[in-house]
Formats: C-alpha cells, structure tokens, sequence
C-alpha cells in the first residue's frame, strides 16, 4: 500500500474523499485511476488529454517530482499538490 | 408566489441573487466552490442549473444543481478531444439548454451535448468544414481571452436550428443539428483584411426577439448590427451611439424594434465612457438611440461589462440585468430608465443570466 495525500480542493468534489488515502498501484497514473474508481470523474481533474498531468498540478513519490509513469512502491508517500498560482 | 433568480457567474464561483418581489434582493454564494464560472443558465424544462466552469488547477467542468442551488454536483465526462487530438480543451465558456439538451461552448473551438441532465457529454462538432477553421484554433489567431464557442443559442421552436459564435471569427448557423454549417455575417463590417468575405468578423454578442424570430441584433467588435431575416443579412445600427464597441447586448421581450447595449471604449481599457455608466436603447430598432444612466455611478466609474452581462426576464414588466467586471449588478424594472444596485460587491463577473421560478 501506499499513501496518497491530495490537495484539499479535491474534497469537496467528491463524496467521503479524504486528504490522506491508501492505494495498491505500480505507478502514479495506476493510483489515480484506482481513486478514480472509487470516485467516477476523479481522474479529470488531476489529467488533462495526452495523458498528461495537468499544468498546475505537481505530484511528489517520496519527494521527488514525478509523473504518471513513476513508480510506486509499497510504503510510498505520494503527494498531490495544487501549484500556488492564480490571485 | 413566483421567484426570480439572478445568476451571476464571477471569477471566483456563482452567486445566486433572489428576490419575491424584485426589490428586495438577497445574495447566495459564493458557489460551486469558488471555480470560476463563465457562464451559467438555467433549463426552464428541467429546473436545473447548469454553470460552465474552468479551474487553472482541476480543468473545465460543468457543475449543475437541481434544488436552485441549495446543492451540487459537477461532470466532465466526456469533456475531451480525446488523447490524440489535435485540439486541446483549454476551458469551457458557454452554455445553452433547450429541447432536453445542455449544449456546452468550448476552447480549442468545439460544441459538446449533454443529454442526460449534464452527467454525460459527447462532441457534436468542430465545425471542420467552415471557412476559417484551419486558422482559428492557431493560438497566434486567437483574439485575448481564448473562449472558442463563445455563445451558442438553441430556436426554441425547432431543435435542429441553433447559432454558434466562434469567438474572433464569425457567427454560424445550423438547420440539421450541427451537422452542417453556414457562415452568417452578409453585410457586417470587419475593419481588418479578409482571406475570405464571408468569415472574419467580430461578432460579441447575438440577441434573438422572443416575438419575432426572424429580428436579431448582435453587438459587434466594429458596431451594432440589425438583421430582419433571422441573421442572413445585417445592416449597422451604430450611428448615436458613444461608442461603436461593447460586449452585452438585450432585446426587449415584447418590443422587437426595443434593443439595449452598453458601449464601452474599444481601446485597452474597455470601460463605460468617460467613467459615466449608461445603458444605451434604441426603440426604433437602431434608427435612433438613448443614454439611461438614471440611478448608475456617473463619476469615475469605469465599469466594464462582458459580453454574458446582461440579460432580462419575461415579465409583463420585465427586468432587465447588468454585472460588472468590477463586481456591481444592476437592475431596472421599468424599460431601462432608472437603475439600482443589487449586488455591490461581488468578484469580477464573466455572466448575468435570470429566471422567474
């Protein structure tokens, strides 16, 4: 299992999301489409068309900047982070 | 009793403002998470809400409540051109719900359908066909504020008939339900060179009499125009006016030769004229024109008005509408001559839309 903390935008959207939940996933796009599973639509907002992760979303595995193809192991911390932009 | 509600779309999320009797007016909001809204409608047929939002961080969704706001829910399903698209869906900008439909306005330009009550959406078109299409998803031919479909609107008498602006480039008409297109801008004016007579023009905002369908007006990058063929010619009606630019635009709901605009200066600023705020009407269909400015700020009020900014209702004695780019909503009950603030303080505001329930 990993970890997977999500930016506090995201709850609202969706039903009984937590900021912190647990994923079984070989990759971070493997994660995200898990969540979307348990959350239809989830996936939208976090990956725009190519896929690709959106312009202003930043991801984290274990602290280092990562995409959809990076890996995810057991015990890994995966951080969604919406950029500070915008006014 | 009945209700009106005054949808305002802002940029940072949807008000709605209420009122029993169109005097006392109270404000909801902000709502759909703050998201900022381009456009929100509401579906006489259905009951329900639909606004047209797009984050910078979650992308474009269409959020839709069918409890007049108490709560919501948002969809983007099927809001794509796919993974391997030329054209990428930078945001939505408009909306139009009619015949059981949600049609929904796009960047890169394209037209999506919900007809499932906004759960569900799938492309209805690109309008591939049409002169000017190889140009007008270029970002260097894009005009500023990057809206695409910029306004659809839906003949409430015939399904397969409806309008689409392409921001920046033309106005389009339908008779077979978006399969094909005409280009409709015989006779408007582009001060720019054209590759092409028939596309090419500026057109911000079109208005449809309610009373008489074959009258429509639009406003103009370049001027007001009248079209008495239901779009397939337009003759300017500029002249008397302060300005010839402006965004919003309204057509009296039972007087088809009374139409209102809001000039603004055509340069960067894009506000109300000399910092005096007025709504313009003509009630002779554009052979002549009046400044209203009874009741709004007439000193240092540089106010701008988008081109969803104003609306009105359907009443005996309707209720016109108009929000700012700096926050204010406006209201007049009687044609236009006197005004009063029912919103003062709200984020900048992209759209007015209004419904009696």
């Amino acid at each position: 299992m990993a970890e997977v903390f999500l930016p506090t935008p995201l709850l609202p959207l969706f039903p009984e999301l937590t900021r912190r939940v647990e994923v079984d996933a070989a990759t971070v796009g493997e994660a995200i489409s898990q969540l979307n599973e348990r959350w239809p639509g989830f996936r939208d907002r976090l990956v725009e068309a190519g896929p690709a992760l959106r312009p202003h979303i930043n991801v984290y595995v274990d602290k280092e900047r990562a995409g959809l193809d990076t890996a995810v192991g057991t015990g890994s911390r995966v951080d969604v982070i919406a950029a500070i932009s915008g006014g | 009793m009945s209700q009106t509600i005054v949808l305002v779309g802002t940029r940072k999320g949807l008000f709605v403002i209420e009122s029993k009797n169109r005097k006392k007016w109270e404000v909801r909001g902000p709502l759909c998470e703050s998201w900022p809204i381009y456009h929100a409608v509401f579906d006489k047929d259905s009951g329900t809400i639909y606004a047209a939002a797009a984050s910078e961080w979650l992308g474009s969704s269409v959020w839709r409540s069918s409890d007049l706001g108490e709560t919501w829910e948002q969809s983007s399903e099927g809001l794509t051109y796919g993974d391997d698209s030329e054209l990428k869906l930078s945001k939505i900008s408009s909306l139009s719900a009619g015949h059981g439909r949600l049609f929904v306005g796009a960047e890169a330009n394209g037209i999506f359908k919900s007809s499932d009550g906004g759960k569900t959406f799938s492309l209805v078109t690109t309008l591939d066909d049409q002169p000017g299409r190889d140009q007008w998803n270029d970002p260097a031919n894009q005009p500023p504020g990057h809206l695409g479909i910029s306004q659809t609107m839906q003949d409430p008498d015939d399904e397969k008939h409806w309008w689409a602006i392409v921001q920046g480039h033309s106005l389009f008409e339908t008779t077979d339900d978006g399969k094909t297109w005409a280009p409709r801008n015989k006779g408007l004016r582009a001060d720019w060179p054209l590759d092409n007579p028939e596309v090419g023009y500026c057109v911000h905002c079109l208005v449809r009499s309610p009373i008489d369908g074959s009258r429509m007006y639009q406003q103009n990058h370049v001027g007001m125009h009248r079209s008495d063929d239901q779009g397939l010619t337009w003759t300017e009606i500029s002249d008397g006016l302060p300005s010839e630019f402006g965004f919003a635009a309204a057509v009296h709901p039972h007087d088809k030769d009374t139409f209102y605009v809001i000039p603004l200066d055509p340069g960067h600023g894009r506000t109300m004229p000399e910092g005096k705020a007025a709504v313009w009407r003509t009630k002779d269909a554009g052979s002549s024109w009046e400044k209203l400015d009874k009741g709004l700020p007439q000193e240092d009020a540089y106010l701008g008005v988008l081109r969803r900014g104003m609306t009105n209702d359907h009443e005996d004695a309707p209720g016109f509408y108009f929000g700012t780019s700096t926050g204010q909503v406006y209201a007049s009950l009687d044609d236009g001559e006197s005004w009063s603030e029912i919103a003062g303080y709200l984020p900048g505001i992209s759209s007015v839309e209004v419904a009696v329930v």
